[in-house]
């Protein structure tokens, strides 16, 4: 018996997370990510101010004691706003990368599987978004994403992140098709969609990972700049965005309003990016770092 | 060939038009142009606001059809229609899009210079202190969104003011008002004003080209033909510069095109925060005044730039690599 798990190949999930430990850059990018999520989720317990309490004894008051990251002009506390924010950004950018990836893989691989008007329309849907400036309807949609609607922001937001991704996935798509074992799953009389979802979409699998994570700090980014005109997360929610158009506009004379929030949104980003690279190489089975 | 391009034109056509189509029935429902005239004092009575907003072809109780007719039959005349202060779209936008044009192309040019030559040195010495700078610094400036860059900047300029005692970055605007000072005068005063709007543009563009060009340039340099170029006599900078360059730029050029036209639109937080009056910035007062024809005539216009750029970026690849012209 343990002669036998001894000679067994290692899984391919154990190779790649082996190989995606071993660079610098994935464990960087992963630590950083789950301290952010830690401090996004369990920080503001630490504290003494909830992100609704204003003092008001300390307006644009600078970090002390008391208020670790300052106050801002309302009087709220920066470190429980700025972590309010980073946990809906965090959550605004997650579900909108599983969203267009998601959306990516089912649209391109149906286009690629079913050649004629299926793919012609599924293409021409594709270009048709892509033509679109989403910032545009985006922008003009936001009145919709008043009160609580934000999870409908999201699904806008993965609207229009997906279409490239979707045509080098009806790319590989009709390659894939020709090959033995979808044949053989024709053949023997599996269904289309089921091959689909079987077979296809598991085989893009590591390209689909990849561009699910570098899609989160692209949404990330857009929901940063539609929040910041106001065109996304709407009050009283706050998100990176709203808090770095409010700390702007204060950031000659009171650093600590813009500072702490640009500083985590980047580093957010930066982590998720680094991941994303870091997981590019270890699917890449060709790819040779130094050391 | 020709048929290949017609049956793109007329393509790209069709897309133009469903998205200009589609922009303006999703403004023109979406936006409420009639509570522009609800906060005015003295309240307008309710007949003239109807009069004004069929004059305009913006009264929501006209149906959305019939507005769209309307707006679509100006449209194939060139005619955007009015804004909502009952100026014509057209003669404001073509102002707005040399302003953009400018601020565009210098970003765009500066930009793609700055990056191919940062990826070219980049890859010629995989791995060596160069690489890992611009790799790192790329990975920064790709973590910032614009309308952080742009407010760093923004501080960052107010503090070397201060610091060298007088006001050599203007933050604002594309130009000073009032400014008597002759034609150098305006020039440095232009220049002033447009170097911070630059560097944002650009330094997001020289993160994406170098990283684009150092990673083509990588596929070439283990190439044959490299070796061959070498192997007959030419210098390994010649080799380099004559052969491996210029091969890998195609690929690097045909996104110059594609993100001309997408910049168009797309420097709009840069155009917002720095106070141009382009295109971008349009687009967001638009919105925020409810002004339907001058939302959709931007959605066009992007459109517009979106498919030229493709187009050209196809147009471009044949003219770079013999083997698209051949297939």
């Amino acid at each position: 018996m343990t002669l036998l798990t001894a000679h067994r190949a290692p899984s391919r999930l154990r190779v790649v997370a082996w190989r995606f430990f071993q660079s610098a850059q994935g464990r960087i990018g992963f630590a950083v990510l789950v301290l952010l999520f830690l401090l996004a989720f369990a920080g503001p317990g630490f504290s003494l101010w909830s992100y609704t309490d204003k003092d008001f004894t300390a307006f644009l008051s600078p970090p002390s004691a008391e208020h670790w990251f300052g106050t801002l002009q309302t009087g709220a506390d920066v470190y429980a706003v700025t972590l309010r924010g980073m946990r809906k950004s965090l959550i605004v950018g997650l579900l909108a990368a599983l969203v267009s990836t998601a959306l990516a893989a089912v649209v391109g691989a149906f286009a690629g599987y079913f050649p004629g008007w299926p793919d012609r329309v599924l293409t021409w849907g594709t270009d048709l978004l892509l033509v679109l400036p989403a910032f545009l309807v985006l922008a003009v949609m936001s009145p919709l994403f008043g009160a609580g609607q934000w999870v409908l922001f999201v699904i806008m937001l993965a609207l229009f992140l997906w279409m490239v991704t979707s045509k080098i996935v009806r790319g590989m798509t009709i390659s894939l098709k020709q090959r033995e074992f979808i044949q053989a799953a024709r053949f023997m009389g599996v269904s289309p969609v089921r091959i689909i979802f079987r077979h296809i979409i598991p085989n893009l699998s590591s390209l689909l990972i990849v561009d699910a994570t570098l899609n989160v700090s692209a949404a990330i980014l857009t929901e940063t700049s539609l929040s910041y005109f106001g065109f996304g997360i709407q009050p009283p929610d706050v998100s990176f965005g709203t808090l770095i158009a409010d700390g702007s506009r204060t950031a000659i004379y009171a650093p600590w309003t813009f500072w702490f929030v640009a500083g985590l949104l980047v580093i957010t980003v930066l982590a998720v990016n680094l991941i994303g690279d870091a997981l590019r190489d270890a699917f890449d089975p060709a790819s040779q770092r130094p050391r | 060939m020709a048929g290949f391009l017609a049956r793109r034109l007329l393509n790209y056509l069709v897309l133009v038009a469903v998205a200009a189509s589609l922009a303006y029935m999703l403004a023109a429902s979406a936006l409420d142009p009639r509570s522009n005239y609800a906060d005015r004092t003295p309240k307008p009575p309710p007949a003239v606001v109807d009069a004004q907003l069929t004059e305009l072809n913006l009264n929501d109780r006209t149906p959305l059809l019939q507005r769209y007719a309307t707006w679509a039959g100006g449209v194939v005349q060139g005619d955007f229609g009015r804004t909502v202060t009952g100026s014509p779209v057209n003669e404001d936008l073509k102002r707005r899009m040399g302003v953009t044009f400018r601020l565009v192309l210098l970003g765009l040019i500066c930009g793609s210079l700055l990056g191919v030559v940062v990826g070219a040195a980049a890859a010629v010495k995989q791995y060596g202190w160069f690489d890992r700078l611009s790799t790192g610094l790329s990975f920064l400036v790709l973590a910032m969104p614009v309308v952080v860059l742009a407010n760093v900047l923004i501080l960052l300029g107010t503090l070397a003011n201060e610091r060298l005692g007088h006001r050599l970055f203007l933050v604002s605007g594309e130009y000073s008002d009032g400014l008597d000072t002759g034609f150098w005068g305006s020039v440095g005063d232009r220049l002033r004003h447009l170097i911070l709007p630059t560097i944002s543009l650009s330094l997001g563009l020289i993160a994406i080209f170098s990283r684009y060009q150092r990673n083509t340039m990588l596929d070439v340099l283990g190439a044959d033909f490299v070796r061959t170029a070498m192997a007959k006599g030419l210098s390994r900078s010649q080799a380099l510069i004559h052969h491996a360059l210029r091969t890998a730029l195609i690929p690097v050029a045909t996104y110059f095109a594609f993100t001309f036209g997408a910049l168009l639109t797309g420097a709009t937080f840069t155009e917002k925060i720095f106070g141009w009056h382009g295109l971008g910035e349009q687009l967001i007062n638009s919105i925020f005044t409810n002004d339907v024809n001058t939302v959709a005539a931007i959605a066009c216009i992007a459109a517009i730039a979106v498919l030229c750029a493709s187009l050209a970026a196809d147009l471009l690849h044949a003219a770079l690599d013999p083997r698209v012209r051949a297939g």
